[in-house]
């Protein structure tokens, strides 16, 4: 057991915790964090997706200890952003959300996108969000929304 | 009666709460003192159970059994074979055994290690044809079959005598998983006075009911099934549930705390429900001029270890097997057999897309042979209004096909392309795909099985309107659906109806959410409601206004003679999709893909177009690149989402898409069914655009870079240089 100390949602944290434990989980069960979903349990399909110190990591093969002094942000955090806004609109505007459960990823994906580059073509979104996996929409209502936000959040990223 | 606008799109009533994260999905909830659990399984595909050792459990572990099952130890499909725990045999890979509960996840992982089970193993079946021989004796009944029906049309022996040729070929067809996003999990909570409640992630909250009712020998009073927010179920949270809900349902009863099972996705690759893999023949004769004249058809399809509701795929498949084509002369055979496998259960499409590629690839086949132009060949042998179906009712709506088909042309150019693409040897290749999708449950299924009710209620002083109905949104957007017919039925606002996550204890039975029925069959119910409450909308007091499901008069089925009609109403779909093939490592990209609908009136223009996007996404992912295989233990091969690939956002490009109208008064605002249809014609068009762009002919699914070495490598296959 030892102490790590991160930024979590702009707030810093800290917890007694085994190094191995993976993020996810210690976002789950000791931050009760839900919006950060398992979706496979070996970094395959980003439904755990959460930026640290704003690149987009999966936290299911992320252990705890690898996260000391970073900067975590799941979608808890990010929902308070004039940035969330404008891609909750773009999602809701475009219809890409279905089940939802790839959704919070698929939202942190896009603004790690667009935080480096702010206006993205298609196959850079698609090559962006591909770690992403959706089952329900096809993808392109997705990548649709990421250029409405793109269009609509002009000089937030 | 119709609203041409009910179709525009409007914001989904959930969005919010899923964008945010604030949804809770069934692993998102804790409850006071729960345990969690954990499933033993089995090892072996078939063995007698000798003996078990268990640890010494620490205190609040427990161990449950079949011992532990307070009713009958049987899940409640339409055959009682399957247990829920194993009893002396298990039958399967992955069979449960025990359940073992706790409340550390880790130390249950640790504790199921140091349990052991003795087997004696017995000799397995697991291929057609070792379940048709009965390899081992039989799993099920004494012949292996789930199963099997025998229909007929015309004077197939007259067909037969009188052709001028007899063709015959044979198509196979592989597993699919759901692959969902978020696993299946339950959670089981005892109440007072014997009741239990059950949370989960799901489709038919009332097969599970009665699923639970007979396991827990409890009255119907006394077991709720509630529905959490659901990540995506594609017909894979329609059977399996009743089996896990059970699991959870069992072990909170033994110990009286909550328990929950919540799947990680390698267990529930490896012990849930998957499409059926089928094997389908073909004996076709032809006259003079090379029309089909009759057929004789054989379905096998792969049942896995338990019956579910294998027969009823079996249905699917068989009254579908003619396509969109009128075959007046017709003998059809079919079963679906036993294996020492993995139970196969629903999935999106429920045995048409095994059904829609032989025949679609069939006809590419004939027409290959009779050196035809193979889409005019389709368009030879089309269904019109007023033809028979295979089973011998009537095509009794209009059928939008050629209109159809002159609009995909125009779209993606299908002719022309296919003519320079016959020509060239730059392995370019365009396959079109011509399908139907019978709505609603098969045959008398809703008259006599399901026997959907809704209710809407109106409280005193109120303006808001709850909707009651079992049905479920999976993602599928039936919250704001269902919302948008009542508001439009009303002509009130949408935001002043209610319908929340379905709660047995507060909705009654509408049926579950399968078969593409929940708009066509519930939404028409619920917009009949929604008219008799318009009439009475002055009246003081609570309003509540119960509507009951009536076949339409039209509708003729004899299920004893699989005869008649077997849906009430179809809809229609073609789709094109077009490859470039790399020669080398035979690696296929899709350059293209059209598609046109017809699905009656759209509730949501919107929402079809992500049933669209996902359903043909879902289908290009069966035809090209989700292999599913087992071992020669009978193992399941591909377990995760890195060994089993479902397509990301890089895989396939768009999918350009045309709605069509053909209104059906029997269903709201003239809807039909959409979510399966969406997914069967993908596979077919994927595979001819193939065979085009190899000169190959095609007749296995999924079709990988592998398979078409392998067609390459055996020169028998070069069929059309000959």
């Amino acid at each position: 057991m030892k102490t790590i100390s991160f930024t979590l949602n702009n707030q810093s944290v800290s917890i007694q915790t085994n190094l191995q434990k993976r993020l996810v989980d210690v976002l789950r069960e000791d931050f009760a964090l839900t919006g950060v979903k398992e979706g496979c349990g070996e970094g395959e399909c980003g439904a755990c997706a959460v930026l640290a110190n704003h690149k987009l990591i999966n936290s299911c093969i992320t252990p705890i200890g690898s996260v000391e002094q970073l900067d975590i942000m799941s979608i808890e955090g990010f929902k308070d952003t004039e940035r969330y806004h404008i891609l909750a609109a773009a999602f809701a505007e475009a219809g890409a959300v279905q089940c939802g459960f790839c959704t919070p990823g698929m939202l942190l994906a896009a603004e790690a996108l667009l935080h480096v580059n702010a206006s993205p073509n298609e196959t850079e979104i698609r090559q962006a969000l591909s770690g992403n996996l959706c089952r329900c929409t096809g993808y392109s209502m997705i990548v649709a929304a990421v250029k409405i936000a793109a269009k609509n959040g002009d000089g937030l990223w | 009666m119709n609203n041409t606008n009910i179709g525009i799109r409007v914001n989904k009533v959930d969005n919010q709460e899923k964008t945010s994260g604030s949804a809770k999905y069934i692993a998102d909830l804790k409850f006071d003192n729960m345990l969690y659990g954990k499933t033993i399984r089995s090892t072996k595909a078939r063995a007698k159970i000798q003996a078990i050792h268990y640890p010494v459990l620490p205190k609040e572990y427990f161990i449950i059994d079949h011992n532990d099952v307070p009713g009958q130890n049987r899940v409640k499909f339409l055959v009682n074979d399957q247990p829920f725990l194993a009893e002396t045999v298990v039958n399967y890979i992955g069979e449960p055994i025990l359940l073992i509960v706790g409340p550390n996840r880790q130390k249950l992982k640790e504790l199921a290690n140091k349990i052991t089970i003795e087997y004696q193993p017995l000799t397995a079946a697991l291929t057609y044809e070792e379940s048709l021989r009965c390899a081992g004796g039989a799993i099920f009944g004494k012949d292996n079959k789930f199963a099997s029906y025998t229909y007929e049309k015309g004077d197939i022996s007259r067909a037969f005598s009188q052709a001028k040729t007899i063709e015959t070929d044979e198509y196979t067809t592989g597993y699919q998983k759901h692959a969902y996003l978020e696993n299946q999990g339950m959670i089981a909570v005892p109440e007072a006075d014997d009741k239990v409640t059950v949370y989960g992630s799901l489709q038919c909250p009332y097969y599970i009911k009665r699923a639970l009712e007979q396991a827990l020998a409890l009255p119907e009073e006394k077991v709720r099934i509630v529905q959490t927010t659901t990540g995506g179920a594609f017909g894979g949270k329609e059977d399996y549930p009743s089996i896990l809900a059970g699991h959870a349902a069992i072990a909170a009863k033994k110990v009286g705390r909550p328990v929950a099972i919540l799947y990680d996705r390698l267990e529930d690759m490896a012990s849930t429900t998957r499409r059926h893999p089928a094997q389908i023949t073909f004996q076709t004769a032809l006259d003079a001029s090379g029309k089909i004249i009759g057929m004789k058809i054989n379905v096998i399809l792969d049942g896995g270890a338990y019956a579910g509701i294998s027969d009823v795929v079996l249905q699917r498949s068989l009254f579908n097997i003619t396509g969109v084509y009128h075959i007046q002369n017709l003998e059809v055979h079919g079963c679906v057999v036993a294996t020492n496998t993995i139970p196969n259960g629903a999935f999106r499409g429920f045995g048409a897309p095994q059904a829609f590629f032989a025949m679609e690839m069939h006809m590419e086949y004939l027409a290959k042979k009779l050196q035809k132009n193979p889409l005019d060949y389709k368009k030879l042998h089309m269904v019109k209004q007023g033809d028979s179906t295979a089973t011998s009712g009537l095509f009794l709506d209009k059928v939008p096909l050629p209109e159809m088909l002159a609009t995909i042309e125009k779209m993606s150019d299908y002719t022309p392309k296919y003519e320079l693409y016959q020509k060239n040897e730059n392995h370019h290749g365009i396959g079109i795909s011509l399908f139907l999708h019978g709505c609603g449950f098969t045959g008398s299924g809703e008259r006599d099985i399901i026997k959907a009710k809704i209710k809407l209620r109106r409280q005193a002083n109120s303006q808001q309107v709850e909707i009651l109905a079992a049905n479920v949104d999976m993602g599928q957007g039936l919250k704001t659906t269902f919302k948008k017919i009542v508001a439009a039925a009303l002509a009130i606002p949408m935001t002043d109806i209610i319908f929340n996550n379905p709660d047995t204890d507060h909705v009654p039975d509408s049926g579950p959410t399968v078969a593409s029925r929940s708009i066509m069959i519930v939404g028409k119910l619920l917009e009949d409601a929604a008219r008799k409450l318009k009439a009475r909308w002055l009246e003081k007091g609570t309003i509540e206004i119960t509507q009951a499901y009536k076949q339409p008069d039209r509708m003729h089925w004899d299920s004893e003679k699989s005869h008649g009609d077997a849906y009430p109403a179809y809809a229609w779909g073609i789709n094109v999709v077009e490859t470039t093939v790399d020669p080398l490592t035979l690696q296929v990209d899709v350059n293209g893909v059209w598609t046109v609908f017809d699905i009656g009136q759209a509730i949501d223009e919107q929402i079809i177009q992500g049933q669209i996007e996902g359903g043909v996404l879902q289908g290009l992912g069966y035809a090209s690149m989700e292999v599913m295989t087992n071992d020669q233990n009978g193992k399941i091969m591909q377990d995760s989402l890195t060994n089993y690939t479902i397509p990301t956002m890089v895989d396939f490009g768009k999918v350009n898409h045309k709605l069509f109208t053909t209104y059906y008064k029997d269903g709201p605002f003239g809807a039909k069914g959409a979510g399966e249809l969406t997914l069967i014609g993908a596979a077919p068009a994927y595979a001819a655009a193939v065979a085009q762009a190899l000169k190959i002919r095609i007749d296995r699914l999924p079709v990988t870079p592998e398979y078409l070495l392998e067609v390459l490598q055996n020169e028998n296959h070069f069929l059309y240089a000959k």
